[in-house]
């Protein structure tokens, strides 16, 4: 990686603007975002992670991409797993062991059903992207 | 300089700007309390007793540490003021042992001070000392850390005015206290006894290790020939000890009290300075005239000395290997007047009274300390031990009439009196090297350029188209940067940017020594400073050469300075020492 | 096949207290009778966190949120909305007082993540993704658009303070390091957040590194420095990796170090460690430390602003503090100032613990009430029992107890109370908490990290501890209590630094609110709350059958008794845990 002017750093911006918005661009149906903050890798999330990649390996999920990011505030149900695909709605998992990482790859991703008793609310808006944006 | 308006309660103050509001407070006659204060050091602000208002605000401000502002207005004393000063100093004490009947600084102690003024009779508190034992493996300086209200003045003193960094805050909160780095004990650490840390006490928590029972046994036991020699710094600061002003010379009541406490000879080490003079004069000349190794460093010093061996040992060459004039007239008294008086060295006893504590350390340091077949110097007692002594002795020093020491090793030249003080020794060789060089007088013996008290004074000096590059330091804390500038010389390979170097450990030289009345700060310095010139001043000779007790010695006994006897008796050596021991 | 649509159904504790069972129970009935297995999936979910609108039902995708749900309405639900599409009006959760549904709901807008913008968004290991964000665009804008006086003026405007716990104007203290000349300046971010239960700071560092990184820079080409130091603690390994790994990826794209962006400003930024002292987060004892001095304050004036690092005017902020100034730059200073109330603007993080249904980080705007946070936010008091008071500011900070429920939260209104915001913590408490445990714990946390320098806080802090300690062991004596507020007062305004100065705010505040806890521990002898261990006993009486439950869970098998016996607890062994009160189903354990 070199050194951006402020063009680069601008192309930049955009170019992965689009990428991040469009679930389809990379050739993938949605993703998988994991917490992975202290308190969630204190909860377990890695395990959590490793189960997932695991399942989709078995089931065979190859369009969905995995992401790792901080801290969503929900620390009570940790670990905290968002899933987003274009198909479904946007929903926050909480509270997920390796059993339940199993249940979201194979009901969520393949099923298409929502999986009962971890649901949770993204508890607040985006103040970068606010809601329609 | 346009100066600052303030009001300090209702009075109106002008004042430049950078005065604390604690000083600003001392012109009318404000007196703040204060007790980690001390004007030698940068405020440390720790010990919460200075705090004062300032209308408009709910907080307290450290009048030690604040500088005035424009149109402030402080209130230095009102209820809630006095109510918070008063619980600082209750919670002080509820840690302190209390016990100031059995402490050295019975009468003479800060917090016993505050404690009067601020009219305690009950501390509230829970009575709560952490049991830390006691360090005395210096001998010359003892640690009490039970007694230490963390003040922070040894430890800044040792660290930013000595630079020697033996002393350092260790653990945390109420489990705080001060000791060498990784609690070493101070003998372990790089203490160079200089004892600044307990001339800056302002309790009885780290003090000069009290030998006078020593010498007390000594002198009743009277089986030993006890002999006594005074420094020249004593002599201007032993008064404050019995109220008299900072500078008022009392050596003639110094002889008569050692007279009468029960010494047999009363000698003065001045004596011995001008006897220094005559070797290490000498040696200067010699090294200058032929070649010698450049600068020649004064060692009269153990502080420094110590200091030299641990922290600059590239420097060893450079030291005069004259001894101190401690040691020096330790040597004579147990060779030529033994010889002179018909007593046996080893029935002699050997006091030395000096402001120093690393003085106890010198008197051991090392073999030729014993040159005269036993310790030269049996031992050294502080101007604050000696003090104590008199008073024991039911002696009224005040009221003395003035005596005169014991001729033999005991009339001194102006020359030998200056040692005490900063410049003192440079003035004095300059003196006699003048005369070794040119063989002639000087008109004026006095050399301004080396006296007062910048850290680090530097003067060529003109003997007769001779220059001789000469530089004068005092507070350990200045000597690096001077020894650095020699470094860097000598590293590239050039000229030496001075030819002597005079080093006293202790900020104004002697008189500001570690052992010496508790309180010195500049103002007394200046006194005691002023005291020591005027000594010489009326000194019947003013150079060391001139004093016929020094011809006579060579004369009788030494033969030639630098000569065979001279130098088994009056020459030293220097050695390595590690700055940590552990 | 994805189902076209999903009715989550709220199955916290309070919701199916409330029928929540039995409202689920009849949706899926319903949900059959139409045929719409297939089609339509139930769900149950967490807690919503709104547990005063409980049932809540949500549908999604269209987002509908139904409030107070009886399992009546479910035939409607299914028949109106799932069947024929027409939401059910009246279900529809409505501000108070609005006569139409409202589409912003409370819950969500309650919080507001401006400084949390980006954690659990992006990745905070791959730079782009913060680009992605708008990141670096703010120094992009100062760089090119905006000069110097401009960005203060901006952050001046924006009424940003310090997050810290000062709550300084962080725009008059870039101001004092703009105006004083000198050769070097420096920018330091605070991040050796050292309050008891506080992690607002390591998660916007784990979760958004570039963030502060991106705000440094800004203030460095404002006042002009060009080295940072970010002062991190060592506990938090996970941020001072991706606090290095960020600086890194962030000097191969020139976002940081030389000529940033091809322009002429630079600027570096380094780590240092601390080494496990809460008073290095004081700012002139963290200097000390990065100086590689032993971490003791100093007196202030001068202020750090002025003379700060080697005694170069140093800008010093806290890490929640740095990480607003991008947003405030790209969005502007009348936009965040619209935010909060009239002296304390923009959100705050806090770190709601405690007894709380919904324990976590949250972000409100100044002036959100306690009640909203412990009640919405927060889903409400864990065991329904009655809230007793909420802790804030940490060890630092006071007390808020019921009867201050609905003060909007902000830097002022707080100190009024006698508390403080602090840096964010807020610990919840109810009756089984006692008061006089919680302030002898903080107490042992500031006896514990005070540097020793300051007689007041060395020794008077230890002596307070003391006196607390003797109180939950039932040898207090009410003379104590005068002899408390004695040294708080010494304390508080003789004390060098913030550390001493606020060490006996939780006392104060404790002393104020709740005095007769404090009696009831030195004169009845007793523990109200039931915590303090010396004071209280169990015993077993004589609803006892003999069950054998207690004795099964005591951990050092001090309960003798056969079964179907009364059994008897060994008073000298018992340890006072109450794992046989909690665990008896008889009433047949007292607790005194």
């Amino acid at each position: 990686m070199s050194k951006l002017t402020l063009d680069d750093l601008r192309k930049l911006r955009d170019d992965k603007k689009k990428s991040m918005s469009q679930r389809d661009s990379e050739g993938k149906r949605g993703e998988i975002i994991i917490g992975m903050g202290t308190c969630g890798i204190a909860a377990g999330a890695k395990v959590a992670f490793d189960a997932m990649l695991d399942e989709m390996e078995k089931v065979g999920v190859t369009d969905i991409s995995i992401k790792q990011t901080g801290c969503m505030g929900l620390c009570f149900s940790e670990p905290t797993v968002e899933v987003s695909t274009s198909d479904m709605p946007h929903v926050v998992y909480g509270n997920v062991d390796e059993e339940t990482a199993r249940r979201i790859v194979r009901d969520h991703l393949v099923g298409k059903a929502l999986v009962s008793d971890h649901i949770f609310d993204k508890p607040s808006i985006d103040i970068i992207n606010p809601a329609g944006n | 300089m346009k100066l600052i308006e303030l009001e300090i309660n209702g009075i109106p103050v002008s004042v430049e700007a950078g005065t604390t509001i604690l000083d600003a407070a001392k012109q009318v006659g404000v007196k703040i309390p204060t007790l980690c204060y001390h004007a030698d050091l940068e405020p440390w602000a720790a010990c919460g007793i200075c705090v004062v208002k300032a209308e408009g605000s709910p907080k307290m401000l450290r009048a030690c540490a604040t500088t005035v502002a424009p149109g402030m207005k402080i209130i230095t004393h009102d209820p809630e003021i006095v109510q918070v000063r008063r619980t600082v100093l209750e919670l002080t004490l509820s840690t302190h042992p209390n016990d100031c009947l059995k402490c050295g600084r019975n009468g003479n102690c800060e917090l016993q001070t505050l404690s009067e003024e601020f009219g305690i009779r009950e501390i509230p508190y829970e009575h709560r000392v952490n049991e830390i034992p006691i360090d005395n493996t210096t001998g010359s300086i003892v640690l009490n850390p039970e007694k230490c209200i963390k003040c922070g003045r040894c430890a800044k003193v040792c660290q930013d005015m000595q630079n020697v960094w033996a002393l350092e805050f260790i653990g945390r909160g109420d489990d705080t206290r001060i000791a060498p780095a990784a609690d070493v004990t101070l003998e372990e650490s790089p203490c160079i006894k200089c004892g600044q840390c307990s001339a800056h006490c302002p309790v009885g928590a780290i003090y000069e290790n009290d030998q006078t029972q020593t010498v007390w046994n000594a002198i009743r036991e009277g089986e030993k020939h006890c002999v006594v020699q005074i420094a020249p710094a004593v002599r201007v600061a032993i008064g404050e000890a019995f109220g008299m002003e900072p500078g008022e010379i009392m050596t003639g009541q110094l002889y008569a009290a050692l007279r009468r406490i029960g010494f047999d000879a009363v000698f003065d080490t001045n004596f011995s300075a001008d006897l220094t003079i005559i070797e290490e004069g000498n040696e200067f000349v010699k090294r200058f005239t032929g070649g010698g190794v450049m600068p020649q460093i004064t060692s009269c010093c153990p502080s420094w000395t110590d200091y030299m061996e641990k922290y600059a040992t590239d420097f060893i060459p450079n030291f005069s290997s004259a001894k101190s004039p401690q040691q020096m007239l330790g040597a004579m008294a147990k060779t030529y007047y033994a010889e002179q008086s018909k007593v046996e060295a080893e029935d002699m006893f050997v006091v030395s009274v000096m402001p120093c504590t690393a003085k106890k350390f010198e008197v051991s340091r090392c073999e030729s300390m014993g040159a005269s077949g036993f310790q030269d110097v049996d031992v050294s007692i502080t101007t604050r031990e000696l003090a104590r002594m008199i008073k024991q002795a039911g002696i009224d020093f005040n009221r003395l009439p003035e005596e005169e020491a014991d001729h033999l090793l005991g009339d001194y030249s102006g020359a030998g009196t200056i040692f005490g003080v900063t410049g003192g020794v440079m003035e004095a060789a300059l003196r006699s090297a003048y005369f070794l060089i040119t063989k002639e007088d000087l008109e004026d013996v006095n050399f301004m350029e080396v006296r007062g008290m910048e850290g680090v004074k530097s003067a060529e000096i003109d003997i007769k188209g001779t220059k001789v590059r000469v530089a004068v330091a005092h507070q350990m804390g200045n000597v690096e940067a001077l020894l650095n500038e020699i470094r860097a010389a000598r590293d590239a390979g050039e000229e030496t940017p001075y030819h002597f170097i005079e080093v006293m450990a202790c900020r104004g030289g002697c008189i500001g020594g570690g052992g010496q009345p508790h309180g010195a700060t500049d103002e007394i310095r200046a006194k005691r400073t002023a005291g020591i010139y005027s000594d010489d001043e009326k000194s019947v000779q003013r150079c060391s050469h001139h004093n016929p007790m020094i011809t006579k010695i060579y004369k009788e006994f030494l033969g030639e300075p630098l000569g065979h006897k001279a130098h088994e008796l009056l020459h030293t050596d220097y050695q390595e020492r590690e700055v940590y021991k552990k | 096949m994805a189902y076209k649509n999903y009715i989550l159904i709220c199955a916290g504790t309070a919701c199916e207290s409330n029928k929540g069972i039995a409202l689920y129970d009849a949706l899926e009935k319903e949900i059959k009778a139409a045929g719409l297995e297939s089609e339509v999936q139930l769900v149950k979910t967490g807690c919503f966190g709104f547990c005063s609108e409980g049932p809540i039902v949500k549908i999604l995708p269209d987002e509908s949120f139904y409030v107070r749900v009886k399992p009546e309405d479910a035939k409607e639900i299914i028949s109106e909305h799932m069947v024929k599409g027409r939401k059910v009006e009246r279900l529809l959760y409505k501000e108070i007082g609005a006569e139409k549904a409202s589409e912003e709901i409370g819950f969500y807008h309650k919080q507001f993540r401006i400084v949390l913008r980006n954690c659990a968004v992006i990745n905070p290991e791959i730079i782009d993704e913060y680009i992605a964000r708008d990141g670096y665009a703010a120094i992009e804008k100062a760089l090119f658009e905006l000069t110097p006086d401009d960005v203060l003026q901006e952050i001046k405007d924006s009424g940003l303070r310090g997050r810290g716990g000062a709550g300084f104007p962080t725009g008059m203290k870039w101001g004092f390091t703009k105006g004083t000349d000198a050769d070097q300046k420096y920018i330091v971010c605070n991040a050796d957040e050292g309050d008891p239960g506080a992690y607002m700071d390591r998660s916007v560092l784990e979760g958004d590194p570039h963030s502060v990184l991106e705000a440094m820079s800004i203030a460095g080409y404002t006042v002009g420095a060009n080295k940072g130091f970010i002062y991190i603690r060592a506990e938090y390994p996970l941020a001072i990796d991706r606090l290095n790994l960020a600086i890194k990826q962030a000097k191969e794209y020139g976002l940081l170090g030389d000529n940033i962006l091809g322009t002429d400003f630079s600027f570096d930024i380094e780590l240092r460690l601390g080494a496990g002292a809460f008073v290095c987060g004081e700012e002139t004892a963290l200097l000390a430390s990065i100086e590689g001095n032993r971490g003791m304050p100093i007196p202030r004036p001068p202020f750090p602003a002025v003379k700060g690092l080697w005694g170069k005017p140093t800008v010093i902020n806290n890490v929640e503090t740095w990480a607003n100034i991008p947003v405030i730059l790209l969005k502007g200073s009348k936009w965040f100032s619209s935010i909060g109330t009239e002296t304390s603007k923009g959100t705050k993080v806090f770190a709601l613990t405690g007894k709380v249904n919904n324990i976590g980080l949250i972000e409100v705007p100044m002036g959100t009430t306690l009640r909203e946070i412990i009640y919405e936010v927060g889903g409400g008091i864990a065991s329904g029992k009655p809230f007793k008071a909420a802790q804030t500011g940490g060890p630092s900070g006071g007390c808020i107890t019921p009867q201050f429920l609905d003060t909007p939260i902000d830097y002022e209104s707080l100190q009024s109370i006698g508390s403080m915001m602090g840096s964010g913590g807020m610990i919840v408490m109810d009756e089984d908490d006692c008061i006089v445990d919680v302030t002898k714990f903080y107490l042992e946390f500031t006896v514990d990290e005070s540097c020793g320098k300051c007689a007041p806080c060395r020794i008077g802090g230890r002596t307070c501890y003391n006196i607390l300690d003797r109180f939950t062991k039932g040898q207090g004596k009410m003379e104590d209590l005068q002899q408390l507020k004695d040294i708080s007062l010494a304390m508080r305004k003789a004390s060098l630094c913030g550390l001493g100065q606020t060490a006996s705010n939780p006392i104060m505040s404790t002393l104020k609110y709740f005095p007769e806890e404090y009696r009831a521990h030195i004169e009845d002898n007793t523990c109200p709350a039931g915590k303090c261990k010396d004071m209280i006993t169990f015993t077993i009486n004589d609803k006892c059958i003999g069950c054998t439950a207690c004795a099964r869970v005591c951990p050092v098998n001090c309960i003798e008794g056969k079964v179907k016996e009364a059994h008897v607890i060994d008073q000298a062994a018992c340890i006072k845990c109450g794992q046989c009160f909690n665990t008896c189903k008889f009433d047949a354990i007292d607790r005194v």
